[in-house]
């Protein structure tokens, strides 16, 4: 029998305030394995955590019992210290007292009584534990960051300057994101050509930095340190060694579509770049709309192409890449603004959403910066803004706040009232959320030097009247019904997760909100981190963000990844689920019930194999063996049942 | 195809136009409505006014009689049955207490209600069981020319749970009307508050919605408006005298239900489609847009 030690917490007058301590101790005192017992105001200070260190020493004890709070708390602060002991971590327990007896009973006697119990429980656990080490896993240090908007940019330049190879991954045919296509940007109108593309050419010209755009991922398997990902690179018809990016096939296509870029208001080719300064700036044909891939006849791209740069047999191909971290930085998009039928979005061409907006503004967009309205090309002489369409509105749309709109709203309107000095710019908005450094100057520059003109209140409807259109809405400061004419309005519609995050999610196994958005570890200590090992989340993906949080939390999740990079090993718990080989007669249940995808049937030997760096630990397949032969160290059957007999005193 | 057909007080008095016009139209598309026996009131207002189960005795019972039949769905021409019906369904179906409570008080019926009838709007019998398509080919007078504004009132489309489009923007009428080949308005009071029961106590206060909604109508190019709900057709028919004598320079302008506007595309005849008893005359411009001959019925 071992020589276990047994010390009980009051953690001030948390557990001693109910349960009584020095009973308690002198109980354990006498029970059967115990050699030792004592009880200490805080165990977890350093006093007590010394006075647990000397004991263990003096009195050569074998085995420790920490009758205190939720392992959950402490238990990683006593595995540490009785390993500077001398003794095996893995043979110290803890008996939680605290959130499960004295937080939750208010009879003393009774507290102690049950207290009592946990321990004897811990106790006969305790004797039957083994000494264990951690397990040691191989670690790949080359990130794969999947999004290159500013937020997939930053994390990549991040973890490549601190010496690790990147693969950034983006399905566009050039990195930048949403971001590449905005006028300019808050609060220090600054436009993205001047801040954005920079960093784009930084990440194209890093030696580190692999960009894989027009590409998507197909399939990850493995885990943390050693994921082997494989990505499918989209068919371009363009071969990029050989295109010199001179342009001359956009120039000769005759195929005219709406381009995406623009926010479907300028026309872009059949073969195209998203944008002058794209990164890569080699054109793809979109096999939809060229009318060679569509009806065999054209091919204008190929005559024009002095490089024979155009294979219109191109295939698409798959790359593989072995990753050791997975930054998640997809972005956003706007929501579905047909969904809003009072606004008649779709209805009316003049009511345009947030990046429509910011395309006619831009000196790039197809009006090249002078604001034009989308039907007749009209300068636009009243605009209405109206933010919060389809946020803050839990009955029909989203309940959350999308948390930019208020800042681009006023930017916009600013930037319109600059474009056009004798418009009028009015906002309907709920409340002004201009929390970030510089904004509320902003909000206020614009209201006061620019005259854009506020009305506290919701716009409930939207329709054509004459050329131009009506707006029907509130103003709650002054309680009275408004009806506006104008010549176009602007929806700063709610931003959700970027199309195809849902079925990203669903491959990677990792948790979203219920609105798609990859869940963070903890809401505010682990906000960059994914619930699973070896997942990071930058960016919008999380949540919605400007441009500056989501470059911060990109720069913090590749922090993380360079951490864990900054080992040569991984550790991983040892409490995993093995087999007992002699028993298991390969029905393969454990298999099935995995939620890990850690167990598997040998394929020789029909035998059932657990690969412990993936295990869990959860305990399911101990479960689901009908033979008993699947056993969890230190969590034996043998264990949990001398644990039942402890505690229900049999 | 037969279905258990729900008439309501109104469709039998007020609204005979509504219900002569409809019932000969869907003979002619192939849907026959077999009128429910011992009928009696579907609640009206009271069921959606309060909350006590007492007056949603009166709309269940309906329900019990659809079973009685033993039919699975029963159809509704006036807005006002449909929505009352269907949230007395919706309710019981909703809650097994609330459903128990309810039969404890049918010991004479036979039948125990289930929350297993549908209630459906004839605007679902003519998108789901006709068709668009289907009832496009069987138009033999198109409405050509003849701009129209459809009016949903609140009851097709509110609350959301019983809604047959989207509550904000339906469209649905206008598909209904474009297949009978009619010019639609786009005007923003289609799903506006007509005024509804105020029309008893406060004519004044509808007197002036049904002014907004008419003028509104005819300034985006409407000569006549559509509706579906027997108290959305009194209140801006019937009310257009008061509208009258209230606003000089008003014009009147000729309001029909729908039914009426099916039948004369079918090619029913002015007297199927009952024009007679609509309270502004629509034979003048009818006959402008040469879609009735110089006849009145």
């Amino acid at each position: 029998m071992k020589r276990i030690g047994v010390f009980v917490c009051h953690c001030g007058l948390n557990i001693a305030g109910v349960v009584d301590v020095e009973k308690l101790t002198e109980e354990m005192k006498t029970y059967p394995g115990v050699c030792y017992a004592t009880n200490y105001i805080y165990m977890c200070s350093d006093p007590g955590q010394d006075m647990l260190k000397k004991v263990i020493k003096d009195e050569n004890l074998e085995g420790v019992i920490i009758a205190a709070c939720s392992p959950t708390m402490h238990e990683l602060t006593f595995r540490n210290t009785v390993a500077r002991a001398g003794l095996n971590p893995y043979l110290c327990e803890m008996a939680n007292i605290r959130e499960q007896c004295s937080w939750v009973h208010k009879d003393g006697e009774v507290a102690t009584q049950k207290a009592a119990l946990s321990i004897r429980t811990m106790v006969e656990k305790l004797k039957l534990n083994h000494p264990l080490s951690p397990l040691t896993l191989p670690l790949t240090k080359k990130a794969l960051v999947i999004g290159g908007g500013i937020a997939g940019i930053q994390a990549a330049l991040d973890i490549a300057d601190s010496g690790h190879e990147v693969v950034l991954l983006e399905r566009n045919q050039s990195i930048g994101g949403h971001m590449a296509q905005l006028s300019e940007t808050f609060p220090t109108l600054d436009c993205p050509q001047c801040i954005e593309t920079p960093k784009m050419v930084q990440a194209s010209q890093h030696p580190k930095v692999k960009i894989l755009a027009y590409s998507e991922l197909e399939d990850v398997s493995g885990y943390v340190g050693n994921f082997k990902v494989r990505i499918k690179r989209k068919a371009s018809f363009v071969d990029p060694d050989k295109c010199t990016g001179c342009g001359l096939c956009i120039e000769k296509c005759p195929v005219k579509v709406s381009s995406e870029f623009h926010a479907l208001l300028g026309p872009r080719k059949a073969i195209y770049t998203l944008f002058p300064q794209a990164v890569p700036n080699k054109p793809v044909i979109d096999k939809e709309s060229c009318l060679y891939l569509t009806k065999g006849r054209c091919g204008a791209c190929a005559k024009a192409c002095s490089v024979e740069a155009i294979d219109f047999d191109q295939k698409e191909s798959f790359v593989e890449e072995n990753i050791g971290a997975i930054i998640i930085a997809t972005g956003y998009d706007l929501m579905d603004r047909a969904k809003i039928g009072e606004y008649g979005y779709g209805q009316y061409e003049d009511v345009i959403d947030g990046l429509q907006i910011e395309r006619l503004l831009a000196p790039t967009g197809p009006t090249e910066g002078e604001v034009r309205r989308p039907s007749d090309g009209k300068v636009p002489r009243e605009v209405v803004f109206v933010q919060c369409a389809g946020s803050r509105d839990p009955e029909h749309h989203y309940p959350y706040c999308s948390k930019v709109c208020c800042m681009y709203t006023i930017k916009q309107a600013m930037l319109y009232k600059h474009a056009v000095p004798d418009g009028e710019a009015y906002v309907f908005y709920m409340d002004a959320r201009c929390n970030g450094k510089g904004y509320e100057e902003f909000l206020q520059r614009g209201i006061e030097e620019d005259g854009v003109l506020y009305l506290r209140g919701r716009v409930s409807r939207i329709f054509k009247d004459g050329d131009g259109l009506k707006i029907w809405g509130a103003d709650t400061l002054t309680g009275r019904k408004i009806e506006i004419s104008a010549d176009m309005v602007v929806l700063a519609t709610a931003m959700v997760p970027s199309e195809g995050a849902k079925e990203l999610a669903a491959k990677l196994r990792l948790a979203t909100d219920e609105y798609g958005f990859f869940s963070e570890a903890h809401p505010k200590l682990r906000p960059v981190e994914s619930l699973t090992a070896g997942y990071f989340l930058a960016g919008a993906a999380q949540a919605p963000k400007d441009i500056p949080e989501a470059v911060a939390q990109a720069s913090g999740a590749a922090s993380k990844v360079v951490a864990l990079f900054s080992k040569d090993h991984l550790y991983h718990e040892p409490i995993v689920s093995s087999v007992d080989e002699e028993i298991c007669r390969g029905c393969g249940q454990c298999v099935d019930i995995c939620a890990y995808e850690a167990i598997e049937l040998d394929p020789r030997t029909k035998i059932a194999r657990v690969n412990e760096v993936i295990c869990e630990g959860c305990g399911a397949c101990l479960v689901a063996c009908p033979s008993g032969a699947m056993q969890q160290r230190n969590f034996t059957k043998r264990q949990i049942l001398e644990m039942v007999e402890a505690a229900t005193g049999t | 195809m037969k279905i258990s057909y729900f008439p309501g007080c109104t469709l039998k008095t007020t609204a005979k136009n509504f219900e002569d016009s409809a019932l000969t139209s869907l003979k002619i598309l192939g849907v026959d409505l077999v009128e429910l026996p011992r009928w009696n009131c579907c609640g009206t207002v009271y069921s959606l006014a309060t909350d006590d189960l007492m007056h949603h005795l009166a709309p269940v019972r309906d329900l019990i009689r659809v079973k009685e039949e033993g039919q699975g769905k029963v159809v509704t021409l006036c807005s006002m049955c449909y929505n009352t019906l269907k949230q007395a369904n919706d309710l019981v179906k909703a809650d097994p207490e609330k459903l128990e409570k309810i039969n404890q008080f049918m010991y004479r019926e036979e039948v125990k209600y289930d929350g297993s009838v549908e209630v459906i709007h004839l605007i679902e019998v003519l998108r789901d069981e006709v068709g668009w398509e289907a009832l496009k080919k069987k138009v033999a007078k198109p409405l050509e020319g003849l701009r129209l504004a459809p009016y949903y009132g609140c009851l097709l489309v509110r609350p959301t749970q019983v809604a047959l489009d989207d509550p904000e923007q339906p469209h649905l009428f206008e598909k209904l009307l474009e297949a009978l080949g009619a010019e639609i308005v786009d005007y923003p009071y289609k799903t506006e508050c007509c005024g509804s029961y105020h029309t008893i106590t406060n004519v004044a206060l509808v007197t002036e919605r049904t002014h907004t909604i008419l003028t509104s109508a005819s300034r985006h190019g409407a000569e006549a408006v559509a509706v579906s709900c027997p108290l959305c057709d009194f209140n801006l028919d019937s009310r257009q005298k008061e509208v009258e004598e209230k606003f000089s320079g008003f014009e009147k302008i000729p309001v029909f239900y729908f039914s009426q506007l099916l039948s004369l595309a079918l090619g029913l005849g002015v007297e199927a489609c009952r024009f007679d008893l609509n309270f502004v005359d629509p034979y003048a411009l009818l006959q402008a847009k040469s879609l009735i001959s110089g006849e009145k019925s």
